[in-house]
């Protein structure tokens, strides 16, 4: 089975959901981790935090009720659940680097063996900024990295980042289209394989050391 | 002390701000930043500033009007990434871009207007962030000190503001805007409507008066 870009988008989102419980503090980044709020389990109750300044993040609104004073820390329209609250960015970042987010879910475009995070610089190429990325690391009590396993074919898993890190030691969890991946004091434990995925497909795309253990999960669409 | 004639007229409230000077600007990508004033900072062209705000904006929107027209010197930012202009004046050397990272930014700030003398944190340890910087380790946490960061003027929006000054926000337009109304030397709030004093619950005042120089707008 081959997936699609979306399928392959899908397949990381929902694997990350699952990961979340009830009344988790949840911090979703740009992109394909804002994907992971379509997928929370039926009857999982996670309250979404948005680091410009808010707790309780609802669904994009419809068409044409869009509001131009609440949007996301991407600059998207949102809306607020019943029972949200609005914040000023010190109070915003005093709950992030607090401890008070209990996962944090961002994309990479490297991660390591050590945990290490490097998402925010490519020198002399793109420099963006690292926005809020840095204190997400640091604070929230579970960093999980959603992303597509290689970028054109080449690892983004490696033994060290090359590029400028956005925080060190801090990843927990590495979730891919391929696998599940646990950052632990040995090194990077396969967890669980994607949707036709073998251990020697994931070894192949993936530089750093892998732990393998006996039993080995799996997850799919 | 605090003036107590505040409503003055928007090219007045540009007049105030000079070449040269460090300036705040509320907003988050072009949410909450006083977009009038912005405006009228362009047309008059008030020239090498230093810009603190969490972003540069889009092209269109925001801060990044007074990027694209090349108004900045130097920009202390979060996050440049929604403009290409930032990081073409950065790569060329024409402008200073230091960024910062969000939380160290937002506290940085809230230091300069609550006269602490900085903080440390555990953001940015082990990366290029903590590069010269004094290091502190605390119950076996290494934190970095950040320094307060302060501005000769501050121009935010409100979405209703009292004659006086009180200042009431709306969701999330909020953002850094009450941290830099404390922060800067002189305050300037762009309100959507101006009221009369009493007509705001005083419960749900955002920044209270005593921070605000002047006032500008009621024009939505």
């Amino acid at each position: 089975m081959t997936l699609d870009k979306n399928q392959i988008k899908a397949v990381i989102a929902k694997r990350v959901a699952q990961e979340l419980h009830d009344g988790d503090l949840v911090n979703l980044g740009i992109g394909l981790p804002t994907m992971v709020a379509n997928f929370i389990p039926e009857g999982v109750d996670v309250t979404f935090q948005s680091e410009n300044g808010l707790v309780g993040l609802g669904p994009a609104p419809e068409e044409g009720k869009e509001e131009k004073d609440l949007t996301n820390a991407g600059g998207q329209p949102v809306t607020l659940l019943p029972g949200g609250a609005y914040f000023d960015s010190a109070t915003s970042f005093g709950i992030i680097r607090g401890g008070h987010v209990d996962y944090t879910v961002l994309g990479a475009l490297q991660v390591d063996q050590l945990g290490n995070l490097a998402n925010w610089k490519i020198p002399g190429k793109m420099v963006p900024g690292m926005g809020g990325a840095m204190d997400l690391t640091v604070g929230a009590r579970h960093v999980i990295i959603s992303m597509v396993h290689t970028q054109k074919g080449a690892p983004k898993i490696l033994k060290e980042c090359t590029l400028p890190l956005t925080a060190k030691n801090q990843v927990n969890l590495i979730v891919t289209e391929m696998a599940v991946i646990e950052v632990t004091d040995k090194g990077l434990v396969l967890k669980e394989l994607g949707p036709d995925v073998t251990v020697e497909d994931v070894k192949a795309a993936t530089e750093a050391d892998l732990i393998i253990p006996e039993n080995i999960g799996s997850f799919g669409l | 002390m605090f003036n107590l004639e505040k409503i003055i007229t928007i090219d007045e409230a540009v007049d105030k701000i000079k070449d040269g000077m460090t300036i705040m600007v509320g907003g988050f990508l072009g949410c909450g930043s006083p977009e009038n004033i912005i405006d009228k900072l362009v047309e008059k062209n008030v020239k090498d500033l230093t810009l603190i705000c969490n972003d540069t904006g889009f092209p269109e929107l925001g801060v990044g009007k007074m990027v694209v027209n090349k108004q900045f010197k130097k920009m202390m930012v979060s996050h440049i990434g929604t403009n290409r202009e930032t990081g073409r004046q950065m790569n060329e050397g024409e402008a200073e871009v230091d960024l910062i990272p969000q939380g160290t930014l937002a506290e940085q700030i809230r230091c300069g207007g609550c006269g602490l003398g900085g903080f440390f944190t555990p953001t940015g340890v082990g990366t290029e962030v903590e590069d010269d910087k004094e290091k502190k380790v605390i119950d076996g946490v290494t934190y970095i000190y950040e320094a307060p960061l302060k501005a000769d003027v501050a121009i935010i929006k409100g979405v209703k503001v009292d004659k006086k000054g009180n200042v009431y926000y709306n969701q999330t337009a909020r953002n850094f805007n009450p941290l830099m109304a404390m922060a800067a030397n002189l305050v300037i709030v762009e309100a959507e409507e101006i009221v009369e004093p009493g007509e705001l619950d005083p419960n749900c005042i955002g920044t209270p008066h005593i921070f605000v120089n002047y006032i500008v707008g009621g024009e939505k």
